[in-house]
């Protein structure tokens, strides 16, 4: 460790090398701008909400418990987290060693998903501090109770993955090293706890088969989850490697990144299991009788928008991409997947959920700001870490020994 | 010879009555939870005097409910203030009917098995109670009822759940819940639900009766510990009839039945996936040296 002094550390680790005026300079940006807006508003309503409780500052009702914070920043935080676990899988245990450079930021990616789904769980729960009775009762008949676990355990399994390139951005080869060579074992965990975490997370309706409509309830949707997640992970690392190799292009300077090839390969699995998805849902309303549903009323053209436009569509794309090598088609394809995924949470727990009420939830302007915010947190982490740590760029080792 | 056949009959008779009974029991059996204190609503007998309601809120430290009949005017919700409510409805003939509604206390409850940290726990006699102390507030329970019984205390800082413990704390004394101790007209009759099914059936059933042959409660969400018994359409009563006759716990017992099989299976195949490709990568690597 070369720490000339506590000074220079900072200045080097911190401010990118610059000096203190120089590096706030450097954050004078549009984005920075509107982000430090929503923060400034968002951060204070997320204390006021603990002040003044969940009735002042939600819309939630006796029918409609769960709301955005849980529809919006749980189901979908948790489902587009799920490219650190797929991605993670190609590589270490499938040995898809073309995916390798996105392995970091999906991981990444999965870690702060997890962790804005935590913090918005905790604006969610009336009285948080009591999640520690996760451990000391055994609620093993509800579903509740393994989603709780799999938060757990997974999130410090990721957080055990982002140790490596925090210590190796650290220099504590202590620490990263032998966390490198555990990272099979973590991965091996990390599709363990996945498979049961998402899958459980739509298992949590099934209790309820009158309250959720019945094109969108099924026995069954624990798989309808797991398979959009698996969807939600591939489509996430395609948009993000695009947006990645636009922002932060510098730092792939002198690595060989097949970037065509990846999108190109992501698109041909995205194809598959997003058409295999289309046709299990088909499965799924046979099996429960929903024909008649379907068109019938908001929700059952709802439906259709949902299943052809979001579903059907970029299984398509996908395919005409991966088929013709059309990178520009294989991204509108995963952006457009990963709009729908976020549809499907929103309208299985919010849209779809309480639809015989005649009056129906909107959320709060509140619960939408400190959504939003959650968001632009994840964002500015994910920026902040990537242009220190080595995640899109190698760590300064293994770069050495090129 | 003639004694000991008679002897013989005697215990072959002795014992096929006997595997008879066995059978009798195991074919109409005891219903589920028949030994539990349940109540029975008569609502045949209901006069509409929200006693129950009074008592209730009394009880359970909640404001006084409304007095004066202009309540009954209007269909009224449990809420977290009022975990009773009496509602007026149109009767058979010229009389109106009534029906008190609070939580239905399951056999096998949903919120309770919904519940992550047992805060909402079923207690062997009957009641589902609540532990304040240790719910954290997600909610779940309120998902998973199929009566909509559980109310959030939205409007607090610190909030729990509220409903119908069937007044546990007295239980455990040996006391009967308040509203049915109070009730004055009969309407309410507290009591063990294998023998309260039975007086059911038989008022319902009797020559000559008036009631909708239906035992509410017998089978809805697998068995409810508050059964009603009425001589209007249960629909008509505002009583969820669409709530389905299986146990609602039971729905997720299969799918809660597989993280076992995913923590033991999924690590050995994985590994064997690894070893699979990186002894492919190996094979791979060499054929790359050799060949020139």
């Amino acid at each position: 460790m070369m720490r000339a002094s506590s000074a220079g550390w900072f200045q080097e680790k911190i401010l990118l090398g610059l000096a203190p005026r120089a590096y706030l300079r450097t954050l004078l940006t549009p984005f920075n701008g509107v982000a430090f807006l929503i923060c400034a508003l968002g951060l204070p309503l997320l204390f006021y909400r603990f002040y003044a409780g969940l009735g002042a500052t939600t819309n939630l009702t006796q029918t409609q418990p769960w709301g955005v914070w849980i529809g919006f920043d749980m189901m979908t935080g948790i489902a587009l987290a799920a490219g650190g676990f797929t991605i993670g899988a190609a590589v270490e245990i499938f040995g898809l060693e073309e995916f390798h450079a996105i392995e970091r930021p999906a991981i990444l990616t999965g870690f702060l998903g997890y962790l804005m789904a935590v913090v918005g769980l905790i604006a969610d729960l009336g009285k948080p501090w009591n999640m520690v009775q996760i451990f000391a009762q055994n609620g093993t008949r509800s579903v509740l109770f393994e989603v709780a676990w799999c938060v757990v355990c997974y999130t410090c399994v990721l957080g055990l993955e982002f140790a490596v390139p925090f210590f190796e951005w650290l220099g504590v080869k202590r620490i990263y090293q032998p966390l490198r060579k555990a990272l099979l074992a973590l991965t091996v965990l990390s599709v363990m706890f996945s498979s049961m975490h998402q899958s459980a997370l739509g298992s949590l309706f099934i209790i309820a088969p009158g309250k959720l409509h019945p094109l969108w309830w099924s026995p069954w949707i624990f798989a309808f989850f797991f398979m959009t997640a698996v969807i939600a992970g591939i489509s996430m690392v395609v948009v993000e490697s695009a947006l990645s190799h636009k922002v932060f292009a510098h730092q792939l300077e002198g690595q060989h990144h097949d970037v065509t090839g990846i999108t190109l390969g992501l698109g041909k699995a995205g194809a598959v299991v997003l058409f295999a998805y289309f046709f299990l849902k088909l499965q799924g309303v046979i099996d429960g009788h929903a024909w008649g549903y379907i068109g019938q009323g908001f929700l059952g053209a709802w439906w259709l928008v949902e299943m052809l436009g979001f579903v059907l569509l970029p299984s398509l794309l996908f395919a005409w991409g991966a088929r013709h090598r059309s990178v520009g088609a294989v991204r509108v394809a995963a952006t457009v997947a990963v709009l729908g995924i976020v549809l499907n949470r929103v309208n299985v727990s919010i849209v779809a959920w309480d639809w015989q009420n005649p009056s129906h939830y909107v959320p709060s302007w509140i619960e939408l700001w400190v959504s939003l915010t959650l968001v632009t947190l994840g964002v500015l982490a994910f920026r902040w870490i990537v242009n220190r740590m080595p995640v899109l760029r190698q760590p300064a080792d293994l770069a050495a020994g090129h | 010879m003639s004694m000991q056949r008679r002897t013989f009959l005697k215990v072959a008779g002795a014992t096929g009555a006997l595997a008879a009974g066995g059978q009798a029991q195991a074919a109409f059996g005891d219903p589920a939870g028949a030994g539990e204190n349940a109540v029975l609503v008569d609502t045949t007998l209901c006069v509409g005097c929200r006693g129950c309601e009074a008592v209730c809120a009394e009880a359970n430290a909640l404001p006084e409910p409304p007095s004066g009949d202009a309540v009954l005017g209007s269909l009224r919700k449990t809420s977290e203030t009022s975990l009773t409510v009496v509602n007026r409805f149109p009767g058979p003939g010229a009389e109106p009917r009534y029906a008190k509604r609070q939580c239905m206390h399951c056999v096998e409850p949903a919120c309770a098995s919904a519940c992550p940290v047992r805060a909402l726990d079923k207690k062997p006699g009957g009641p589902v109670a609540y532990h304040k102390e240790r719910c954290m507030g997600c909610r779940y329970c309120l998902v998973a009822c199929p009566f909509g019984i559980p109310k959030y205390e939205y409007a607090k800082a610190i909030p729990a759940v509220r409903k119908c413990t069937f007044c546990a704390v007295r239980q455990a004394e040996g006391l009967a819940p308040a509203c049915t101790s109070v009730c004055p007209s009969g309407a309410l009759t507290f009591g063990k639900r294998g023998e309260l099914l039975l007086e059911a059936k038989r008022r319902v059933h009797a020559q000559g009766s008036r009631y909708v042959p239906h035992v509410y409660g017998e089978h809805e969400a697998g068995g409810t510990n508050w059964l009603y018994i009425s001589d209007v359409d249960f629909a008509g009563l505002d009583m969820k009839v669409t709530v389905a006759d299986a146990s609602y716990p039971q729905l997720v017992k299969g799918v809660l039945g597989v993280p076992p099989f995913v923590m033991t299976l999924w690590p050995p195949l994985l590994m064997g996936i690894y070893a699979f490709s990186h002894r492919r990568q190996q094979v791979a690597g060499h054929q790359g040296e050799e060949t020139p």
